[in-house]
């Protein structure tokens, strides 16, 4: 089912008489697959508002991503939390949606300064379990006005309401990226490094430690975004601040910078290549005892540390059971992206949060249709 | 304003509740007599009072719990109190209520600069959050204009936000994780040091939820070092009009400024009188603050100047020093208190989009005309943020409610031209009424469904947020 309007989207779930299996541009397929009848939002779609001098786009839910950033490119824009690309991990196929990246509050490397999605999610409209259209939020910047609902919805993957609009702000593209780079170091020492540039004030907007990188080595990477001359300035501060770990070499050739972060926001090292694949948050200074407990994976640090990418292969020993407990253990949550889909996937929860998480199911989904198998605590077991 | 009559077998069985509070609490932290809790009758929103069944002031998350519990089973409303800052009457006991006031939670718990976070209990005021972690060149963001007194469980609560969000964004934007008890006593944590909580995002729910969902009394907090330095500069314009077009201009350019405020001529005319901050005497002024290294914020502000120009301003002043920064500041700081000396006034909080302000200001004047009274423009241009101050005489009979009147048509303005009620205060009592301007029947179902699920019997924060009318058939269940 393909509704072209959102009032042919509440008949459909208000009409509906068993699961639905909610869908954008089906290339985020995360969590147990559901065996629901599908619907997509791909039919919703159109850029209904943008003002470049408020700094804030309109979208229906199923606008491709794509059409999106080109549109804000037009303008010398873009959207700052950086949304991965989650096909080449997932090996998917398929047109990401802006509706899709709200619903799995889906981030990049500039999370760790700008935001994450939810950060830039200014309004939503949405249909609920119960058919009933609703709007929370707006267009605006600053909105207090009753609960914020659009949170809510963000990350929710489509078990509250489907997604039929979001308003989000957007930000000027820099004129300028300058990437420091260091090979070498080990997960530790590149950790108090990027702890280091970030409690700097040189406004570093990306700051991730790959054991393996383009090279196959270890390698240390800082982004500065601005303009030209601030980046310069900047890049040397950092390097002098850093001394101690060694030389960085300075990238600022915008094609190979871009590159270099999308090679990190979409966790290139793990393409194609077999095995689990786990996204962790920690507090970042935890972040590599954590990976040295888990002998046999190799890891992807961004955040600074505070977001690992973890690749456990077969045979590798780490179980989900030995990788929560070492997460739980520090403080921090780990998701299953990619992996034997008969296992958890989303992260335990404890008992009186999982009690409201599923309170507000029963509100939003009183018959339980919405993605039923996503997020649910029988995931979590 | 219609508040909810009080239940008199509440207010019958006080004595057994106090009693019962004793039990959980020490004897200085029940407050009965009704000389000390006239203190807690009101927050900042001083047009409505109304002494409290009894005050509260737990020293420990235990203590919140375990007297949340007793005022659960008995069935009697609570009214979470920061510092009692709201503006929008947040804070507002009814008689048949327990105010439940922070004030003892003032702790810093961890500060950890190497991961950027604070934990402070909730009752510490914003500015000595900054004040905690300053000696280290780090600061906490969120700045309302209320921060030396205001507190963290407030700002919570509020979602609060203040002049430099266009940059750092609101408490929201800032807050990582909190220890929240539940009305029915029940403790949990969401979230933590580390970023984007599992499961739903119920701090994002909880956060600017006006107390109602739950009582937080700790919270993470991210830290953020101190940028090498800012300056602002100030320009002039002949109409409110151009000040718009430039205001979109700049943020267009791709700079990003901290911060750009905006007054306009009654505005800027009764802070000169008050302060003598050396204003340019025009229609439209703008002070736009850029951050960074000497030379970067030279780059910035050269880039701001260039496009000002374009807009024929007719004054155009850039700080070179502390002493110019602080100058440039001043009358916009002293706004508040400017009005503040001319008459009684009351500060609206709408948000409008940027695009929308030549009108709206315009309109704004034509009501000041019709309902005769003087209004002045001051807000957060850059999100758009505004807050206008309605003047009236608090002792002339019926002032108070024409204002009022005047405030609700500015808030519906903001609203029919594609913004929102309240961009930083909150609703409280104060706007409770008009939420049905903003919101559908369903869009406000949607939020007291979430109500019901953390606080089944509507005990916390009674009679705040929805109008009275829409929440009746779930308090009464």
């Amino acid at each position: 089912m393909t509704p072209k309007t959102e009032a042919e989207l509440a008949e459909i779930i208000t009409g509906a008489e068993g699961p639905l299996r909610i869908e954008g541009g089906g290339t985020r397929a995360l969590g147990r697959a559901s065996n629901g009848a599908r619907l997509s939002t791909s039919g919703l779609t159109g850029i209904e508002l943008y003002e470049p001098g408020a700094l804030t786009l309109v979208a229906k839910a199923g606008t491709p991503l794509a059409e999106i950033e080109a549109t804000l490119e037009a303008e010398g824009q873009r959207l700052a939390f950086e949304p991965m690309d989650h096909r080449g991990l997932l090996g998917t196929a398929g047109t990401p949606t802006i509706g899709g990246v709200v619903a799995a509050n889906v981030s990049g490397p500039r999370r760790i300064q700008a935001g994450a999605c939810r950060d830039f999610l200014l309004g939503v409209r949405f249909v609920d379990g119960q058919g009933r259209i609703v709007k929370n939020g707006g267009r605006v910047m600053k909105n207090v006005t009753g609960y914020d609902l659009v949170k809510l919805m963000a990350g929710s993957y489509g078990t509250l309401g489907v997604l039929t609009e979001v308003a989000l702000k957007v930000l000027p593209r820099p004129r300028s990226t300058g990437v420091l780079r260091l090979e070498g170091l080990n997960d530790a020492q590149a950790i108090t490094a990027l702890s280091r540039v970030l409690g700097s004030p040189y406004e570093v907007t990306g700051a991730a430690h790959l054991q393996t990188g383009p090279n196959e080595a270890p390698v240390t990477m800082i982004r500065l975004e601005g303009f030209e001359n601030s980046v310069a300035y900047r890049a040397a501060e950092l390097q002098s601040l850093l001394a101690e770990f060694g030389r960085f070499t300075l990238e600022t050739d915008p094609e190979k910078t871009d590159a270099d972060w999308h090679y990190i926001r979409d966790v290139a090292p793990f393409h194609g290549r077999d095995g689990d694949v786990w996204r962790i948050s920690v507090k970042p200074t935890d972040a590599a005892e954590i990976v040295a407990d888990l002998a046999g994976a190799e890891a992807l640090y961004d955040w600074g540390g505070g977001l690992i990418w973890l690749l456990a292969p077969q045979g590798s020993g780490v179980s989900a059971g030995k990788l929560r407990a070492a997460v739980a253990a520090k403080g921090g949550h780990a998701m299953l992206i990619r992996g034997d889909r008969s296992r958890a996937t989303f992260p335990p929860l404890p008992a009186p949060v999982a009690a409201l998480q599923e309170g507000l199911r029963q509100k939003f989904d009183p018959r339980q249709i919405l993605n039923p198998g996503l997020m649910a605590q029988g995931e979590t077991a | 304003m219609q508040m909810p009559e009080p239940n008199p077998a509440i207010l019958a069985k006080k004595a057994a509740l106090v009693e019962r509070l004793q039990e959980v609490l020490p004897g200085d932290a029940v407050i009965t007599d009704v000389a000390e809790t006239r203190a807690y009758e009101c927050d900042a929103l001083t047009a409505y009072k109304c002494p409290p069944l009894a005050v509260i002031l737990p020293a420990s998350t235990q203590e919140v719990s375990d007297a949340l519990a007793i005022c659960h089973e008995m069935g009697v409303p609570v009214v979470p109190r920061g510092s009692g800052t709201s503006l929008a009457g947040g804070a507002l006991p009814t008689a048949d209520s327990v105010i439940l006031g922070v004030a003892r939670l003032a702790d810093v718990l961890e500060t950890d600069y190497d991961n950027r976070f604070i934990r402070v209990q909730t009752g510490r005021t914003n500015l000595s959050v900054t004040g905690a972690v300053e000696e280290h060149g780090f600061f906490y963001a969120p700045d309302p204009s209320s921060q030396l007194a205001c507190a963290i469980a407030g700002n919570i609560a509020m979602n609060s936000g203040g002049a430099h969000c266009l940059k750092y964004g609101v408490t929201t934007n800032n807050l990582m994780g909190v220890t929240m008890v539940l009305m029915d006593g029940t403790v949990m944590e969401l979230g933590g040091a580390h970023l984007d909580a599992e499961g739903y995002d119920l701090l994002g729910l909880i956060c600017g939820s006006e107390g109602q969902l739950g009582v937080v009394t700790e919270a993470t907090l991210r830290i953020l070092r101190k940028p090498e330095g800012a300056r602002p500069v100030l320009i002039g314009f002949d109409s409110n009009e151009v000040a718009g077009a430039c205001v979109s201009d700049i943020i267009k350019a791709g700079v990003l400024p901290v911060a750009i405020e905006f007054m306009d001529r009654p505005c800027i005319r009764a802070t000169e009188d008050f302060a003598k901050a050396g204003y340019p005497d025009c229609e439209a002024l703008l002070i736009v603050e850029v951050e960074g290294s000497e030379a970067e914020i030279d780059e910035q502000l050269s880039l701001i100047e260039e496009i000002a120009r374009r807009h024929d301003p007719v004054e155009l002043r850039q700080s070179r020093s502390a002493e110019e920064s602080a100058k440039i500041w001043l009358g916009r700081k002293s706004a508040f208190g400017a009005m503040g000396s001319i008459n009684d006034y009351m500060c609206l909080d709408g948000t409008i989009p940027v695009s929308q302000l030549p009108y709206v200001l315009r309109r704004i004047g034509e009501l000041s005309a019709q309902f005769g009274l003087d209004v002045a423009n001051v807000f957060h241009a850059g999100d758009g943020n505004m807050h206008p101050l309605i003047l009236f005489d608090a002792n002339k009979p019926g002032d108070l409610e024409l204002c009022e009147e005047f405030g609700a048509e500015i808030l519906k303005l903001c609203v029919e031209v594609g913004g929102c009620l309240t961009g930083e205060h909150g609703v409280g009592i104060e706007k409770r009424d008009l939420m049905a301007h903003q919101y559908a029947p369903d869009d406000l179902a949607a939020q007291m469904d979430v109500k019901d699920v953390f606080d089944p019997k509507w005990l916390l924060n009674p009679a705040k947020v929805f109008p009275l009318d829409s929440s009746d058939p779930r308090r009464a269940a």
